[in-house]
């Protein structure tokens, strides 16, 4: 299976990245956010960072990239995309899922591990995962996600919440909540399915003595449904 | 040209670093604060000497770039 990986200037996850899709079996590929064509690929990942130094808005530069009238074509045709962290904050500027990203509630950069709730399995990103609760890492301080009330409505309808914020138990109570984003929502999805948006770092939990292998168990899933 | 344009977060966003400015100002001694709503100010200076254009003109700007709409609004406030 090929993935590509896209690195935009202040991206700092892009190799991490590489790492675990390579690790456990993708062919992956680095594309410069200034290239137009992406190779040919079963899977787009956007990945952590600070892009642009956060101008503006985070994500808002990166999400007028050349090379993101690509991934947005390839989106729409039904594409794989994955947006992590930063990668997220490029999703929701480009269109590509609903809602936004703003700054944590508390004005503090959270630096933690975290529990999520995998809330829906019918997607190629978590079918088949054995497990509904898993560990990964946040980094980041604009992480609280904002959509209008007719948006919830719109993703609740839709199945688009892929993970909650939670604890090991897999309980989504409030003080759980480590951004304030609305329903504890971590990652959610566009309403195909197929481009996935989430804060957690998976590539962050793939080493038996450095972290847990939550994020190892999510990339062979995720490899494995895409075979 | 000049064009100035104010992006401000619509009401129902929060706004925490505005709640923080406004705990400072009243720790300050300005007590008569009711509320202070953070937001983004640009001066554009366009190559367009007519003055409805060159308004339009920044007003895609701020649909297409400027502003996040979902939880921003802008206004055009001066052409110059």
């Amino acid at each position: 299976m090929k993935s590509s990986v896209i690195t935009f200037p202040g991206s700092n996850c892009d190799r991490d990245m590489d790492v675990a899709l390579t690790k456990f079996g993708f062919k992956n590929k680095m594309v410069w956010h200034n290239d137009q064509e992406l190779p040919k690929s079963d899977l787009i990942v956007l990945p952590g960072g600070f892009s642009y130094g956060d101008y503006l808005r985070c994500g808002s530069m990166a999400s007028k990239s050349k090379i993101m009238y690509s991934v947005i074509n390839f989106a729409k045709s039904g594409g794989l995309v994955m947006g992590i962290c930063n990668g997220f904050q490029i999703l929701v500027e480009a269109g590509l899922v609903p809602g936004v990203l703003l700054r944590n509630k508390y004005l503090q950069f959270i630096c933690k591990n975290v529990h999520v709730k995998v809330d829906n399995k019918e997607n190629t990103f978590f079918k088949n995962l054995d497990k509904k609760v898993l560990e990964f890492h946040i980094a980041h301080n604009e992480g609280n996600y904002f959509c209008t009330n007719d948006q919830l409505k719109e993703i609740e309808d839709n199945n688009q919440i892929a993970i909650y914020y939670c604890d090991q138990n897999g309980n989504t109570d409030d003080h759980i909540n480590p951004n304030g984003s609305i329903k504890n929502i971590a990652g959610i999805f566009n309403k195909e399915k197929n481009v996935l948006g989430m804060m957690p770092h998976p590539e962050r939990m793939i080493d038996e003595s450095l972290s847990g292998e939550d994020g190892s168990m999510f990339f062979k899933n995720l490899l494995n449904n895409i075979k | 040209m000049k064009v100035s344009a104010v992006i401000t977060l619509k009401k129902d966003v929060l706004d925490p670093q505005g709640k923080v400015i406004h705990e400072t100002l009243d720790g300050m001694g300005f007590n008569s604060v009711n509320e202070v709503r953070q937001g983004k100010y640009f001066e554009i200076d366009v190559k367009e000497n007519d003055p409805k254009k060159a308004k339009d003109l920044v007003e895609d700007m701020c649909k297409k770039l400027l502003a996040n709409l979902v939880i921003e609004n802008y206004k055009i406030i001066e052409t110059q």
